[in-house]
């Protein structure tokens, strides 16, 4: 029996065993998290027991059915939780178990390792109480929690207005909608944002109930500065209008995100290589029209694989499990592969409006980081040190940076700072961002604690 | 919104909270969570940050709550590092916020 | 065309020192560096700086890069980390602490104190050492130091000083034409140059092939881990006996350590660590430093580092071709020699000698050159993921 891999249990995942597994694979399905969903159906902890439709809306019913999809798969799937994939090489993974370390060799892979927020920093961003939209998302979805009574949202992307309209149903006192978009670019966007049907509709809802209850929203934002409190935690964000005056909202919290960044790391352990995406503007894994990864025996599926959606992720998730089958002399999934491209290809189309007409990343606001700014978390590397080392030390692309100033050296591994980061460095060096390059994956893709080992290791 | 007594921190919880209780320490001080509780709500419910910043005189109170950022490091009394956000509360759990670097 | 007076091949430590101790001599110097200075072995290293523990055949050349290495800031404008935290190295067993005792002993006439500590101070000194050290052997004057940017700031200083450095610049060819070395670079065109230094580090056998004196030089990949910062605790470097881990702290709290081979391929210029191999190295930091268990592993990496049959470098004047003189294979313990091998290079080819004794190192000391496999010239056109540097780009 070959050994058919998953990497990760959102709903790409989720949709890929089950495909496999109606074909009369046993997949392994190995993901970090206790429990399945990803983050956008994120499952509550054992302990935790509440209504799917406070949790997750709108998403409640497409929320259980895949959860429910998954617990039927129990039985037929080897389910690896609470399990890192840290190492890849040849075909082989390791992976850091509740149990110890274990290595698993692979014959075919699906990759379905989703994506987080993408961030630009500001001034006073590292402050206690400002946390990204997916993260405040997570707090309330995960833990029945806000991150904060009177939070303002700051970003740009449909999961700046989601995540605030879910905080103002729960109760708390949404201070600002806060976009960086302008109000042309959104309203210019319209038909190609209207492909996106039911998603188009949703946030249509979304707008209108926030406006409906006196949330302010506004357009064309430029953070600032947030500013401290006595605790030290964030009690006040200054933030320019479009006209440029200067306001400032009273807030105990600031939720953030300027759309999302794919997870990639995996892929780059596997050689995959990369090709960049401008509308992403980030370097993505290579795979052709049917997710299949520029190196043979890997696919490529969900968020991951490109930002499209949760929708989106479940379709690229079994469209990944048919490519594969199809390699396997399944004839028929041909056809599946086909069906799913057509709906696939309507996401794409939303996709585009939403990142490259209505919500564009805010490249000025990356690249007019003050010198002092600090656009490492982990190392606390400042805007001035990545400038100085374009223009002083030789320093063309990311990894030369890193190993100058120390940017993307931390525990994060490049995944918070990178973005603003590479806009800084190929802004300063007058060049394309594609130019500047991207970090070099290594193993672990995530932090690994020394004691974990040590399991199984002759005392 | 249900308010739980004492919530004096960055969080605040919305709803569930008829859960059994969990007992740890924190910097040894007794604290009480509830059962799936992760230890960054734990800590934040009560108080506004979890851990200083190496390299400056920061504090910090994590980022993404879905264990990417590595900001919300704690550890346990015997050195063993946690991610706040992506661990659950155990009972009997010994937690460090203020370490020695903090002297 | 000009007539460089110098031509270097490999932007390594060797080479950048090499141009720097040059132009410091007013020669013309020009640096050829096929990818970023400090990309190989120089820049993938440990980092330790230690004279101690080496083959005694290196001693004097150590003893006088120690010098430089004391004067790093004022000679190259920054101390690149640099600690004088000493190197402990450990034994975990009887005739390990005797075969200390016996290097302490051998060492001292070339100057090197050493200091043998026994079971009962070990750890009082060292309060953190785990249970099968026995004993130690200390030098003082050695640390560690941060080998991503010894290189590029010897380069940098080297172009101040007037050194024409070329990076992205691979060279396909150099010869001599009876009057003057010619080098053929990537793009086809040529530069000229009285003198030649090969300081191309792991290729720096494929340089000597071209000048008809082959050696046998292999390649490693040492597999190097890093931790998240811990609170500082460890200012000596550490080593053992047998070489199987180290482990440093720098002030930061980030723990380096590493133990054991990845895998290189010299051809695709690709290295990479094992995750086996780490695992290992991950139990032996522990077993000698158990407090590190309360670290994570956040980055492990590799590189390309030449290799000897017998762990000594090649260094001294080529044997086919006067004006030509070699310094490579550092065979994984190169870094704290760099600058030295640099003073001596600039010395052999402005005057010919130098008083550091080389003849442990020359070139010929190898047998049956007919049997030895070379890694073709030109194979190591692709680079890896980095872009190409905007220099080469610029043709």
């Amino acid at each position: 029996m070959p050994s058919i891999v998953i990497i990760g249990a959102g709903p790409a995942a989720v949709r890929a065993a089950e495909t496999l597994v109606r074909a009369g694979i046993r997949p392994t399905v190995i993901d970090e998290a206790p429990v399945s969903g990803g983050q956008i159906y994120r499952r509550p902890p054992p302990g935790i027991v509440r209504d799917p439709k406070k949790v997750y809306g709108f998403e409640a019913a497409r929320a259980r059915r895949l959860h429910r999809a998954f617990d039927d798969l129990r039985e037929q799937i080897d389910y690896w939780p609470d399990s890192v994939v840290w190492s890849a090489r040849d075909r082989e993974l390791g992976v850091i178990t509740k149990s110890g370390p274990r290595n698993l060799v692979w014959d075919r892979l699906i990759l379905a390792t989703g994506a987080m927020d993408r961030v630009i920093p500001f001034r006073g961003w590292t402050l206690p109480g400002i946390y990204t939209l997916g993260g405040a998302q997570v707090a309330l979805k995960y833990q029945a929690c806000v991150v904060g009574e009177r939070p303002v949202f700051l970003g740009t992307g449909p999961l700046l207005y989601l995540v605030a309209y879910q905080y103002a149903v729960a109760g708390v006192k949404v201070g600002a909608v806060l976009d960086t978009a302008s109000a042309r670019a959104k309203r210019g966007a319209l038909f190609g944002l209207v492909t996106g049907g039911g998603m188009f509709l949703k946030g249509l809802y979304y707008l209108a109930w926030l406006r409906a209850h006196g949330i302010p929203m506004i357009s064309g934002v430029r953070p600032v500065c947030a500013h401290a409190g006595p605790e030290d935690a964030v009690r006040e964000l200054e933030w320019q209008d479009a006209r440029g005056s200067l306001h400032r909202t009273a807030c105990d919290s600031v939720a953030m995100g300027f759309g999302l960044r794919s997870e990639t790391q995996i892929a780059d352990l596997c050689d995959i290589p990369f090709t960049f995406d401008m509308s992403q503007r980030q370097w993505m894994p290579t795979q052709d029209s049917h997710g299949r990864a520029a190196v043979e025996g890997i696919y490529l599926a969900g968020d991951g694989a490109g930002i499209k959606g949760a929708a989106a992720a479940e379709l690229s998730g079994e469209r990944a499990a048919h490519a594969l089958l199809h390699d396997l002399g399944h004839a028929r999934s041909a056809k599946n592969l086909e069906a799913l491209n057509k709906r696939l290809r309507r996401f794409e189309r939303f996709r585009r409006a939403l990142d490259e007409k209505a919500f564009k990343f805010p490249i000025d606001l990356a690249v007019s980081a003050d010198d002092n700014l600090m656009v490492c978390r982990c190392e606390g590397v400042t805007a001035g040190e990545l400038r100085h080392a374009a223009r002083k030390l030789g320093v063309t692309e990311f990894n030369r940076a890193k190993a100058f100033t120390r940017v993307g050296m931390g525990r994060c591994q490049g995944r918070v700072c990178s973005p603003a980061a590479a806009e800084i460095l190929a802004d300063t060096l007058g060049v394309p961002l594609e130019a500047v390059g991207r970090i070099r994956g290594q193993a672990p893709i995530k932090p690994v604690p020394m004691a974990a080992f040590l399991h199984g290791a002759a005392s | 919104m249900p308010q739980a007594a004492n919530q004096q921190g960055q969080f605040r919880r919305i709803d569930s909270i008829d859960r059994p209780r969990v007992l740890c320490t924190v910097d040894g001080e007794s604290v009480e969570a509830l059962e799936g509780d992760t230890i960054m709500t734990m800590l934040l419910l009560r108080g506004h940050d979890l851990r200083r910043f190496e390299f400056g005189d920061e504090r910090r109170a994590g980022f993404c709550l879905i264990g990417v950022c590595q900001d919300c490091g704690v550890r346990q009394t015997d050195g063993t590092p946690l991610r706040a956000c992506t661990t659950l509360v155990e009972p009997g759990m010994a937690l460090v916020t203020r370490g020695a670097e903090d002297a | 065309m000009t007539l460089f007076d110098v031509a270097i091949i490999g932007g390594g430590l060797v080479g950048c020192s090499a141009a720097l101790h040059l132009c410091r001599r007013d020669a013309s110097v020009v640096l050829l560096e096929r990818r970023y200075c400090g990309s190989q072995a120089s820049g993938v290293n440990y980092g330790g700086v230690r004279q101690q523990g080496r083959h005694l055949a290196e001693l004097p050349l150590a003893r006088r890069s120690r010098q430089i290495w004391a004067d790093l800031k004022t000679l190259v404008g920054a101390d690149c980390e640099f600690a004088a935290t000493g190197h402990l190295k450990l034994a975990r067993s009887e005739n390990e602490m005797a075969a200390l005792e016996d290097y302490a002993e051998r060492a001292r006439e070339f100057g090197l104190k050493l200091e043998l500590i026994g079971s009962a101070q070990i750890r009082e000194r060292f309060p953190y050492l785990g249970g099968a050290v026995v004993g130690g052997s200390f030098c003082a004057e050695d640390g560690h130091a941060n080998p991503r940017l010894v290189a590029p700031a010897f380069a940098r200083a080297a172009e101040v000083a007037g050194a024409e450095i070329r990076e992205g610049v691979e060279v396909l060819q150099a010869t001599h034409d009876g009057h003057a070395f010619e080098l053929r670079l990537f793009d086809d065109t040529v530069l000229r140059a009285r003198r030649l230094i090969n300081a191309a580090g792991a290729w720096g056998s494929t340089v000597s092939y071209w000048f008809g004196e082959p050696v046998p030089e292999d390649v490693m990949a040492p597999n190097m881990c890093v931790t998240d910062p811990i609170p500082y605790f460890l200012a000596p470097n550490l080593g053992v006996c047998g070489g199987d881990i180290y482990v440093r702290q720098i002030r930061r709290g980030n723990i380096i350590f590493g133990g054991g081979v990845g895998v290189a391929d010299r051809n695709q210029i690709k290295a990479r660590p094992l995750a086996d191999i780490t695992t290992q190295a991950v139990r032996l930091a522990v077993g000698l430093v158990p407090r590190l268990a309360t670290a994570q592993v956040i980055r492990t990496w590799s590189g390309i580092e030449g290799v000897m049959p017998d762990g000594l470098p090649v260094i001294g004047p080529s044997e086919t071709t006067p004006g030509l003189f070699h310094a490579f294979g550092f065979s994984g313990h190169g870094f704290q020699l760099g600058p030295g091998v640099g003073a001596v290079l600039s010395e052999l080819a402005l005057d010919g000698v130098t008083p550091t004794a080389l003849d442990l190192f020359r070139i010929n000391r190898f047998q049956r050159p007919h049997e030895i496999e070379i890694s073709t010239p030109g194979d190591a056109t692709k680079l890896m993921t980095e872009p190409v540097p905007a220099r080469a780009r610029s043709n």
